[in-house]
């Protein structure tokens, strides 16, 4: 591609309809995996309409599929947990979008990791309001039409880990998780917080183990351990 | 105990409400280097356990099974660059695939 012919903003373009496409599949898995977790197809796809935040949604419906209603608790703090990172994408954001009330709010719900991604790989201010802007709405229409049809399927077929699509969503997660393992600290607090949470499955009930995992990210954030090079 | 709907409410106002805060909050509050970097590895560390109990857990116990081997296949997919959602199909493939075999 011949950079100095394309403008910026055509680049950031296509760089979030090709990332909103892509992620689309995302929708048919969560909304299977969440009506085998017991959720109704309304009670699906209201969690990608509003909540919108595909590792929370992920997080909320796998301690539901493992812990039942009693582990709602632990649910809604995992979910709540990982919606963390979206204070600081909004922070980085906050400037490209501008101020309106309306605008920020639109915003604020098209405020996830892929938009952000996109839009923080643009070179000028406004390729970069494009890149979040298209990226943002074409995965939340794809996602919630994705959802709705996963949620159909899955209503449809019933047992779903038949189909494989439970190992889909580790894959998934892990997906999520791949580019942030470039640096000795990520990879070290990745495996901790597994081994933490696997050892504890038998011990706490389910949905806690994902709790105390986050644990291991505040010990060694906080003294700043295994920071002595990036390994990129 | 919550009901299904109470808990999907409450979790999605949070989301909802952590993603309005950022744009209200003045830029300067949360810029503290180890602010940042927790917030940072507390994502990585909440992936990496729900990979884990994802692919191990099976309730109140650790079992090993179809998922494993399948979430093998997609880290050396993801290692080789393969496209997410080609990943998350393959992933799906093996652990169907295997389960149809044993």
């Amino acid at each position: 591609m011949n950079d100095s012919t394309i403008a910026p903003e055509r680049t950031a373009w296509r760089a979030g309809l090709a990332v909103g496409l892509a992620t689309m599949i995302y929708g048919v898995s969560f909304g299977a995996l969440a009506t085998l977790s017991g959720l109704d197809v309304w009670q699906t796809c209201f969690l990608s309409l509003v909540m919108f935040t595909a590792g929370s949604q992920f997080a909320l419906i796998g301690v539901l599929a493992s812990g039942g209603l009693a582990a709602g608790g632990s649910a809604v703090t995992s979910a709540a947990l990982l919606g963390t990172r979206n204070v600081f994408y909004s922070i980085r954001m906050a400037p490209v979008i501008g101020h309106g009330f309306f605008r920020r709010a639109a915003a604020a719900q098209l405020t996830i990791d892929e938009s952000v991604a996109v839009s923080m790989a643009q070179p000028t201010r406004r390729a970069q309001r494009v890149g979040f802007w298209v990226t943002g709405i074409v995965i939340y229409a794809g996602f919630n039409l994705t959802t709705l049809i996963g949620a159909l399927i899955g209503d449809l077929l019933g047992d779903v880990s038949a189909y494989g699509l439970d190992a889909a969503a580790a894959a998934a997660f892990l997906g999520l998780l791949w580019p942030r393992l470039k640096e000795r600290q990520t990879q070290a607090v990745a495996v901790g917080a597994a081994v933490v949470a696997t050892c504890l499955t038998p011990v706490l009930l389910p949905g806690l183990p994902v709790i105390a995992a986050a644990l291991v990210a505040i010990v060694v954030g906080s003294m700043n351990l295994f920071a002595r090079r990036t390994s990129k | 105990m919550m009901s299904t709907w109470e808990i999907i409410i409450l979790a999605s106002i949070i989301c909802v409400a952590l993603k309005v805060a950022g744009y209200l909050v003045p830029p300067r509050a949360l810029q503290h280097p180890t602010v940042a970097r927790i917030s940072n590895l507390l994502t990585v560390a909440l992936l990496a356990a729900l990979i884990a109990v994802q692919t191990l857990g099976a309730g109140e116990t650790v079992q090993i099974d179809a998922r494993l081997p399948a979430v093998l296949v997609a880290a050396v997919l993801y290692a080789l660059r393969v496209p997410f959602a080609v990943v998350v199909i393959a992933a799906a493939v093996v652990a169907a695939a295997i389960r149809a075999f044993t």
